[in-house]
């Protein structure tokens, strides 16, 4: 793509109903760039995030996941082709755009998923742009593919959201199809590097409400020295329909989201280990 | 004034004489001549802390505003939301005795007419308007004023319809230009009501004559004759404001010598006002700074303390907040939920870089708390990155808590209006006393690319109501094409959207004149013209869609385009793609500098907004399907809004888009209403204030105008809209204003519920 104006990049799908705003154009002879990181698959852009991260947030959501979670609200996200191929330099040229609003929020940009890694060499490219406009960068993975992640894609990383999905190896099997050690050597990674984790785990009753294995999750994490925050997320259903879309059959319908006070005693957990919570 | 500090000032020391009003101000040229400004510059304590000062209400306030509560749920209860009206009396400065909520209650007083709530008549805008209003509401006009008043007396209506064209009663009748004030009041103009506090009406009346006699000049010409007279009316106004406070025991011949007095004095001149004009937006200005002058006094002389100056500041809200116009159901379909735009502008930043940001700006945000959250007063914070971090904080906490604060960029206006404008209405700056508008509703862009398309045919009714120029035959709209058939449209209606408001203002100065307001004002003051555009993001979107898909048009048997065909896709407004929001600035521009090529009326220099008020909802039914996908009778967006869930890439980008459009070129005002779900300001309550903050910093330092913030949930709207008598104060902000959500129509309900949120999943 020898285009780089932002005004030439892409428009992300429309929602249902929404009028006029059909579905963006792909390019497909831009497929080889992809190996370089100079294009990467887009799924969707969101601009005023306040939940990925610290203060206000550009958030790029990258298509393809390797897992294949049973509560996963994004379920579109899955394979890499599933998004739009798209120039990292037309994204920089959108984050420059937009530095002004992530510097006054105190935010900055978030590489979410999917599953970001899948793509390490467009990470690197778009945490390097940010690096240079002086932006903080954070990375949200699910740490399953955290070999991916170089040295200095982690030198541009300012934070990384980690997502434990669960911390027994069977628990982690049935809710993502794959294993948990990587996940665990990449935490353990990150901690000798002393780079800021914020732990995410969602919570599902009768999957992940086990209190010793949430218990064994928050005495691991405290151990690492350098989780900053842990965010509990209690489980919801809003992607649903998107399972039901693409014809999918989505495994926790009957499953409801936990009560408040369940979460709160979740969070209790965590804090008993010494870890900071909201 | 001893019976007045001994009945009605908060624990008042016993006094014998009048303290020396001016005493302990730094003195300046505001001694010897009316400024204001000066008096504020030299006098200003800025305030930099937090909110941990503040006071609650106190237990009279309390009791108060429960007798308050009381009596706006019985006119919520009654018929059209009008507890009780005036059928005998036509309201002018001095037309009631002294009305009184609960008398050992008030703080600060003076109410419209002797009961409140009760709504006067105000027919010099037209009788048949008065007439209808009260016949709508249940109430039947005094037999005696209708036999006499249509006879005696031609009114602002009249007149208008009188010199109306044919081509400006067609343009009326479509819906091309819509809501003009030919009637209903045009408001918009805001009374230096402060003058009153600092001067007292002697030192104005003495003031006013001067500037008679400075007009006793060699040749007596129109202009100069009808200013003679103008000022000859606002002298006499003075002297029924005076008549009329005294009705209440108060002198307000000189200025006032107390807080209290300074509070009392600056609302009855804002009362008197009210008492007389029925304008659409009876904005107050920028009175909090000044009036934080007498409250620091008092606070120092151990007069008050900060819970008896926050009981000031209450008592004055609860009064702004039962200011009442009778108005006719066609005007509250235009603007929904009885607003009266008593608009107060609060903070913002001197041009010496000292803040504005006082005290008394946080107790005015204070009273949502000690009050609960209200529309009106229409609280508008002026923002700049500059403003302390302790009243941003407590601005983004108050917005977060109650959706009752509108935000404007100083920043971005100081260089045009300096730094003592207010906002009339909801986006209009206007230097305070020395500037004034002619205000214009505004004309419909969306119906007008329609015309473009269709020849001047309307798409509705199939009426030629624009010029016959040659129709597009295509089955295919070209770029190009269609913005070359636009473009002399446009032209068209500009002229005719000025030749038609210059009708309506030279009738409105010429049968309702607003006497007390411009004897508020300097001698000469800058008049502009503010024209006002709706569907900006409908014509950018339309223009885009034709531009980067392929529309297909669908004709009738009569060749008129009454639909498109969009195949393909196209980028859409609010997505911070240069491709479409290029297109809006466009139109923004283009627009302007046809308006200014035209004449204005009384040297008038013409501006515009991009603001719809809740007409939106009424251009939207009047306007044909449009080549964006917009269906018929579709809401348009409010105001500079994207439309319904077109911005798809979050609030930043939104926010983005928005702050493109040049204020250069729309000095009237760009309005942005932003709603957002409380979750996504952040997940803790802690992090919610300071994105906020965040995100208004930035749009601002992005170059945006205005903003509403609406921090709540669709649920809550559902459910308020269900089970109203459960959320009575629940108050959301819609282009430009703040109005109660359950006193919107369900039109207008559900379309608020439409509109994006941002956050929503």
């Amino acid at each position: 793509m020898a285009s780089i104006d932002p005004r030439h990049r892409v428009v992300p799908a429309a929602p249902e109903g929404a009028a006029g705003c059909a579905a963006p154009t792909t390019h497909p002879a831009a497929q080889h760039a992809c190996h370089d990181g100079r294009e990467g698959w887009v799924h969707s852009v969101e601009t005023g995030s306040t939940v990925d991260g610290p203060g206000l947030r550009y958030v790029l959501f990258l298509s393809g996941c390797p897992l294949r979670c049973l509560y996963c609200h994004n379920p579109d996200t899955r394979h890499m082709h599933d998004g739009t191929c798209t120039p990292a330099a037309s994204i920089l040229a959108e984050i420059e755009l937009l530095s002004g609003f992530l510097r006054h929020g105190h935010g900055g940009v978030t590489l979410s998923g999917g599953e970001p890694l899948v793509q390490p060499a467009f990470c690197a490219r778009i945490f390097r742009g940010c690096k240079e406009l002086g932006l903080h960068t954070a990375l949200d993975t699910s740490g399953f593919l955290g070999s991916h992640a170089d040295d200095a894609l982690l030198a541009d990383t300012d934070l990384v959201l980690l997502d434990i999905k669960a911390f027994r190896e069977a628990t982690y099997r049935t809710l993502t199809g794959a294993t948990l050690r990587p996940t665990l050597e990449f935490a353990e990674r990150l901690s000798l590097m002393g780079k800021p984790i914020w732990l995410r785990y969602v919570l599902v009753p009768g999957l992940t409400d086990n209190a010793d294995e949430i218990a064994g999750l928050a005495e691991f994490a405290a151990g690492l020295g350098n989780v900053e925050r842990v965010d509990v997320l209690p489980f919801h259903k809003m992607g649903e329909p998107k399972w039901r879309a693409l014809g999918l059959p989505y495994r926790l319908g009957d499953t409801q989201p936990p009560s408040a006070d369940l979460t709160e005693r979740v969070y209790g957990m965590f804090r008993a280990a010494g870890l900071k919570t909201l | 004034m001893d019976t007045l500090s001994t009945q009605k000032v908060a624990e008042p020391p016993v006094r014998t004489a009048t303290p020396e009003p001016w005493r302990g101000f730094a003195a300046g040229p505001w001694r010897r001549e009316v400024d204001v400004r000066d008096f504020i510059l030299r006098n200003l304590r800025p305030y930099e802390g937090d909110a941990a000062f503040l006071a609650g209400p106190s237990e009279r306030t309390k009791a108060l505003w429960t007798r308050v509560a009381d009596l706006l749920k019985q006119e919520r209860a009654s018929k059209g939301g009008v507890l009780e009206a005036d059928t005998e009396v036509i309201s002018s400065i001095t037309s009631h005795p002294p009305g009184y909520i609960d008398r050992a209650l008030e703080v600060i007083v003076g109410l419209q007419t002797d009961r409140p709530l009760k709504r006067s008549i105000m027919p010099f805008g037209g009788w048949r308007m008065v007439k209808s209003g009260l016949e709508a509401y249940g109430f039947t006009p005094s037999p005696r004023i209708e036999e006499t008043f249509p006879k005696l007396r031609k009114t602002h209506n009249d007149g208008v319809f009188d010199v109306y064209t044919d081509e400006m009663l067609r343009c009326r009748r479509s819906g091309v230009i819509t809501g003009l004030p030919d009637a209903y009041g045009r408001g918009r103009i805001i009374g230096d009501y402060r003058r009153l506090a600092l001067y007292g009406a002697d030192f104005l009346i003495a003031d006013k004559k001067a500037q008679l006699a400075s007009l006793e000049l060699d040749r007596m010409d129109e202009e100069t004759i009808r200013l003679r007279e103008e000022i000859a009316d606002q002298i006499a106004a003075l002297g029924d404001l005076v008549a009329m406070a005294g009705t209440y025991g108060f002198d307000v011949t000189r200025p006032a010598a107390t807080a209290q007095e300074a509070v009392q004095w600056t609302y009855l001149a804002y009362l008197a006002a009210v008492k007389e004009a029925n304008g659409a937006a009876m904005s107050l200005g920028r009175v909090s700074t000044f009036l934080d002058i007498y409250l620091e006094r008092d606070l120092r002389e151990g007069r008050i303390d900060e819970a008896a100056a926050q009981e000031l500041i209450d008592q004055l809200v609860i009064k702004l907040r039962l200011v009442r116009f009778l108005r006719t159901p066609e005007y509250d379909q235009l603007f929904s939920g009885d607003p009266t735009w008593v608009t107060e502008c609060l903070g913002g930043m001197a041009l010496d870089g000292r803040t504005l940001v006082t005290r008394s700006s946080f107790r005015l945000l204070q009273t949502l708390r000690n009050l609960g959250p209200a529309p009106e007063p229409n609280l508008t914070v002026l923002w700049s990155e500059r403003l302390p971090e302790g009243f941003k904080t407590f601005c983004a906490e108050t917005s977060i808590g109650t959706c009752s604060i509108q935000y404007e960029n100083d920043d971005l206006m100081r260089p045009f209006w300096g730094d003592d404008y207010g906002i009339a209405c909801c986006v209009s700056a206007m230097r305070i006393g020395k500037q004034m508008q002619f205000f214009g509703a505004r004309a419909n862009l969306a119906k007008t690319l329609l015309y473009a398309i269709n020849g001047g045919r309307d798409e509705v009714s199939g009426e030629q109501v624009g010029p016959a120029l040659a129709p597009i035959t295509g089955e295919v709209l070209d770029y190009e094409e269609v913005k070359a058939r636009f473009v002399p449209m446009m032209e068209w209606l500009a002229r005719a959207y000025m030749n038609t408001l210059n009708a309506i203002h030279y009738m409105h100065d010429k049968y309702m004149y607003e006497r007390l307001e411009m004897a508020l004002h300097d001698r000469d003051v800058l008049r502009t013209m503010a024209c006002g555009i709706a569907g900006l993001s409908v014509v950018a979107d339309s223009l885009s869609a034709i531009r980067h898909a392929r529309v297909r048009v669908v004709r009738d048997a009569s060749g008129l385009a009454t639909d498109f065909v969009i195949e393909g896709e196209y980028p859409a407004f609010g997505n911070n793609d240069d491709r479409v929001d290029s297109i809006a600035v466009w139109i923004v521009e283009t627009f302007m500098a046809m308006l200014r090529k035209q004449k204005a009326y009384r040297g008038a220099v013409p501006t515009q907004s991009v603001l719809t008020i809740t007409s939106n909802v009424v251009y939207g039914k009047k306007t044909g399907n449009t080549p964006d996908g917009r269906k018929a009778g579709e809401p348009f967006a409010p105001g500079a809004n994207p439309m319904h869930r077109r911005d798809l890439k979050g609030a930043l980008a939104s926010m983005a888009s928005v702050a493109k459009l040049p204020y250069v070129h729309a000095q009237d005002g760009i309005s942005y209403t932003f709603t957002i779900v409380p979750s996504a300001l952040g997940r803790g309550e802690d992090e919610r204030a300071p994105n906020l903050v965040g995100m208004l910093d930035g749009y601002f330092a992005q170059g945006g105008h205005h903003i509403n913030v609406n921090v709540f949930d669709r649920q809550t709207l559902l459910h308020a809209m269900d089970h109203p008598e459960l959320y009575p104060q629940l108050t959301i902000r819609v282009s430009g204003y703040a109005v109660n959500f359950i006193k919107l129509t369900r039109e207008q309900q559900l379309d608020v519920i439409s509109r994006t949120f941002h956050g929503q999943h």
